[in-house]
């Protein structure tokens, strides 16, 4: 279905647009506040990061592999599952969300030529540059790196049982990429309510937009407190204070209560934008509007407010949580996450559906996070939360749903999007290649640890006991965690093929459906020269098929919308040239 | 020392009958009724989980496995819709597919339909929860935990103290003083309690957070610090449980394991009395260590 150079529209000043004003190379790197640029630069500091801690979970994998193993000491591997979990969380999944995606995406959805504050926007990468590797510089002090779990529980955060510096770099980098978490939230924000195109309407916005503003938000309620426990921290470590102590008169549930209240928007703000990347390519690649489309937007937003009154059901074993409310509140998100399921599947139901390597990644995403979620809901109820706290089982679910969004979520985001980035296409057969091996390998990771997690293998343990039976179990994990890091050796070659050997892509090679693909391929400086009519959420999809318009009514053979009625893209050009 | 009393919401209420609260244990009690006719009873699969060797445990293993039969029936249900789809909607011609985008009482449904599954999963978990984190008014044994790093201290009334430290060598002494096996259900110190009977555990931590967890239990809860927990477990069978901490308490956490105990409430008596007469004879001050062991 790949639609090669069908863009209708005349370059007579394309070359004043190559080659705007500005310095070029490193320096072009250092000084841009193009969100384009920001972008792209997000999202190789956040791959980096990815791999990073990829290589970390194969180290953590491989020292379980045998009972007694020492392959790793015990602080190594409580440092490299810090940093893995902490690199994944912190580094990967949110940022190459929300500062790499949707900072390149979103001003091209909303048809506008960049963010609302460019300057800010620069500022938020460089502080996350700069958060990342003051986190990484963790493992060149003495001690090696911070060993107290992504969550960094107190008291087993504080001076007394986590001396050194390492501890410290983490918490400065956990501030520092807070703040640009922040920063970056705000330009979303500011950009989606400011800047939208003449036409486009709250209700006309794709979804991954309506899921970023919607993230954005939960970054806002959600960082702060991030940040102020730090704070708190920190000052319990250097200046005397008692707020995690009991000693001092402090309380260490405090510590929860606050990173938690962080901790769950945090897990949906690591999910939304992903949810969001499916919906926009489902549709695409089943040539039919998203059905439910509203539906889709109340779920989301439904998520979101039902995100921040569940953080206390990762406490449920602590004995001091309300669990009648913290259980019924997060049993709850499962309604709109299942409206959301069956609006994917509703969307392809009846459609034309090619699977490219972006639709195979959504469509891996579904199964994934189907798992995910429903061993979710079993963790929502207290009881069951009992038997497989802190074990392999939560383990499990937690990867199952965070690697569903992230990396399933994300890389269909990455091969969707790179003809857009690039103007060239990746190989297709490659990027199949990876997604088999990875869904091989998915699987065979995280489905043994389940089954380890109900017989008993706590996580975060650098040993386990012999004649316990865990160990093929672990084999099979771990083998599958190999087959995962092969698959991604087939993405690294796709981009060295795909670069060296380039085949442009044109503007629109999906027929896709919204503004950043009317926007040439790379997009020019300040993204666009003219835009279409946008009298649906598919401005480009009406632009080149006035005459399938989307039904308005659920059994309305024939009907069409308003615009149907209305000459599509002529002289709407609402391209801003300022 | 900012110290918080946590025992369940049954356990602070004393046992008085007020109207709402009766109408409310009457519900409670309804919905108890049913939940072992509506699961089938004993005869659930298991799921590679444990059926449980506490009568908390059972219960939990009740609610895990109804649970896990509703989240596959909704699970296959939906993985076929998907299946489905792409099977029979791959692309097949040029011609653009009706654009529909809308069903309302389409969506109105499975709107409708999950809030109602996501209740009745919620009635069975408040009714098992509550049962599980009951706590009764006259156990026949009291026991304090307490974990620390890297160990767990056991005290029983008449001073009576068993310590031990992080360890990967079983526990010499199992059932009737003899061979504890197999060996590897024997690591770390034992907790040793009555079986048949309900022990009360007051669960607390001399410095970071640590977690109690049994695997048949099916239980787990957070030794952490400013907190006192207290449970009950009614251990059904006499034998030993293998158990280990498992939140996250530094350097050797994954070496802090310990295991419970459980003998016939006699033998549990007379093993109770020796070591209280032991505590006795040993000099008045010191109340500790019939059972210590040196460090890994």
């Amino acid at each position: 279905m790949t639609v090669l150079a069908e863009r209708p529209v005349a370059h007579e000043h394309e070359h004043d647009h190559e080659h705007h004003e500005g310095p070029s190379g490193i320096l072009k790197w250092l000084t841009s506040t193009d969100h384009k640029l920001i972008g792209m630069s997000y999202m190789v500091t956040s791959l980096v990061m990815f791999f990073l801690a990829g290589i970390m979970g194969l180290l953590i994998r491989t020292q379980l592999t045998s009972p007694h193993n020492s392959f790793l000491s015990f602080q190594q591997f409580n440092a490299l599952f810090t940093m893995h979990g902490s690199l994944m969380l912190y580094l990967f999944a949110g940022p190459f969300a929300f500062g790499g995606l949707a900072n390149y995406i979103l001003p091209l959805q909303v048809g506008a030529p960049d963010m609302a504050f460019p300057r800010l926007n620069a500022l938020s990468y460089w502080l996350y540059l700069g958060g990342s590797v003051t986190m990484l510089l963790g493992f060149l002090v003495a001690g090696g790196a911070a060993a107290f779990g992504w969550v960094a529980y107190a008291p087993l955060s504080s001076v007394e049982f986590a001396p050194g510096s390492a501890p410290d770099l983490w918490i400065l980098g956990i501030a520092l990429t807070g703040f640009s978490a922040i920063f970056t939230a705000v330009n979303l924000v500011t950009t989606t309510f400011y800047l939208r195109a003449p036409g486009m309407t709250m209700f006309r916005l794709p979804i991954f937009t309506w899921n970023m503003l919607v993230t954005a938000i939960l970054i806002l309620i959600a960082f702060p407190i991030l940040t102020a426990a730090m704070i708190l921290l920190f000052a319990d470590r250097h200046f005397g204070t008692h707020f995690y102590s009991v000693a001092g008169g402090g309380v260490p549930i405090l510590y929860q209560n606050l990173f938690w209240f962080f901790g769950h928007p945090e897990v949906y703000i690591l999910a939304l934008p992903y949810f969001g990347i499916v919906s926009d390519v489902i549709p695409v690649f089943s040539r039919k509007p998203l059905f439910g489309y509203k539906g889709m937007v109340f779920a989301t937003m439904s998520i979101a407010a039902l995100s921040t009154g569940v953080w206390a059901h990762h406490m449920f074993t602590t004995g001091v949580v309300l669990l009648p409310f913290f259980s019924l509140l997060s049993l709850l998100i499962a309604v709109p996450t299942g409206i959301k399921f069956f609006n994917w599947i509703g969307t392809m139901w009846r459609g034309q559906l090619v699977f490219s390597t972006p639709m195979l990644f959504c469509i891996g995403f579904l199964f994934a996070f189907l798992m995910g979620g429903l061993t979710g809901v079993m963790l929502a109820s207290p009881p069951i939360d009992f038997a497989t706290h802190d074990t392999y089982f939560v383990v499990a679910h937690f990867h199952q749903v965070l690697f569903g969004t992230a990396v399933y979520g994300g890389f269909a985001g990455l091969y969707y999007w790179y003809p857009k980035f690039f103007g060239r296409m990746y190989r297709e057969s490659l990027g199949k290649i990876h997604f088999w091996l990875l869904t091989v390998g998915f699987w065979v990771t995280f489905m043994p640890q389940y089954v380890l997690g109900l017989h008993g293998m706590p996580r975060r343990v650098a040993s386990y006991p012999s004649g316990l039976g865990w160990q093929s179990l672990n084999v099979a994990s771990t083998i599958g965690a190999y087959i995962i890091g092969l698959s991604f050796v087939f993405l690294l070659v796709n981009l060295w093929v795909s670069w060296r050997k380039p085949v442009p892509a044109g503007d629109n090679p999906w027929d896709a459906h919204t503004l950043e693909w009317f926007a040439t391929s790379p997009p020019v400086h300040h993204n666009f020269e003219r835009l279409p009519a946008i009298r649906s959420e598919r401005p480009v999809w009406d632009y080149h098929h006035p005459d399938a318009r989307t039904e308005t009514h659920h059994n309305g053979h024939g009907h069409v919308t308003e615009a149907g009625v209305a000459e599509a893209g002529v002289g709407a050009d609402a391209g801003d040239k300022a | 020392m900012a110290s918080v009393i946590a025992v369940s919401p049954r356990a602070a209420e004393p046992t008085s009958t007020i109207a709402p609260r009766r109408r409310r244990r009457l519900l409670g009690a309804a919905a108890a009724a049913t939940l072992p006719l509506v699961l089938g009873g004993c005869s659930l699969p298991t799921f590679y989980g444990y059926k449980g060797s506490t009568k908390q445990a059972h219960d939990e293993f009740l609610l895990y496995s109804g649970t896990t039969i509703a989240a596959l029936v909704v699970g296959v249900l939906v993985a076929a819709l998907i299946a489905w789809s792409v099977i029979r909607y791959r692309k097949r011609s040029d011609t653009i597919p009706r654009q529909f985008q809308y069903h309302i009482p389409l969506e109105i449904t499975y709107t409708v339909v999950p809030v109602v599954i996501v209740l009745i999963l919620f009635g069975f978990t408040v009714v098992t929860e509550n049962r599980v984190d009951a706590v009764k008014a006259d156990p026949a044994t009291k026991v304090t935990v307490t974990a620390f790093q890297w160990g767990w201290r056991f005290d029983y009334p008449g001073n009576v103290s068993v310590t031990g430290l992080t360890t990967e060598d079983p526990d010499p002494v199992g059932l009737d003083g003899g061979q504890c096996a197999p060996a590897v259900d024997c690591l770390g110190p034992g907790l040793v309690v009555p079986a048949g009977r309900t022990t009360r555990i007051t669960l607390v931590t001399k410095d970071v957070i640590h977690g109690f967890y049994v695997p048949q239990f099916n239980f787990s809860r957070y030794a952490q610090p400013g907190v006192t927990n207290v449970f009950d477990l009614t251990v059904q069978h006499s034998g030993v449980y293998r158990a280990q901490c498992t939140q996250l308490c530094g350097l050797y956490h994954s070496l802090m394991f310990f295991h419970v105990v459980a003998l016939p409430p006699a033998q549990f008596q007379s093993w109770l009395s020796s070591q209280q007469g032991a505590a006795t004879a040993a000099s008045g001050s010191s109340s500790s260590t019939s059972n210590t062991k040196a460090a890994a």
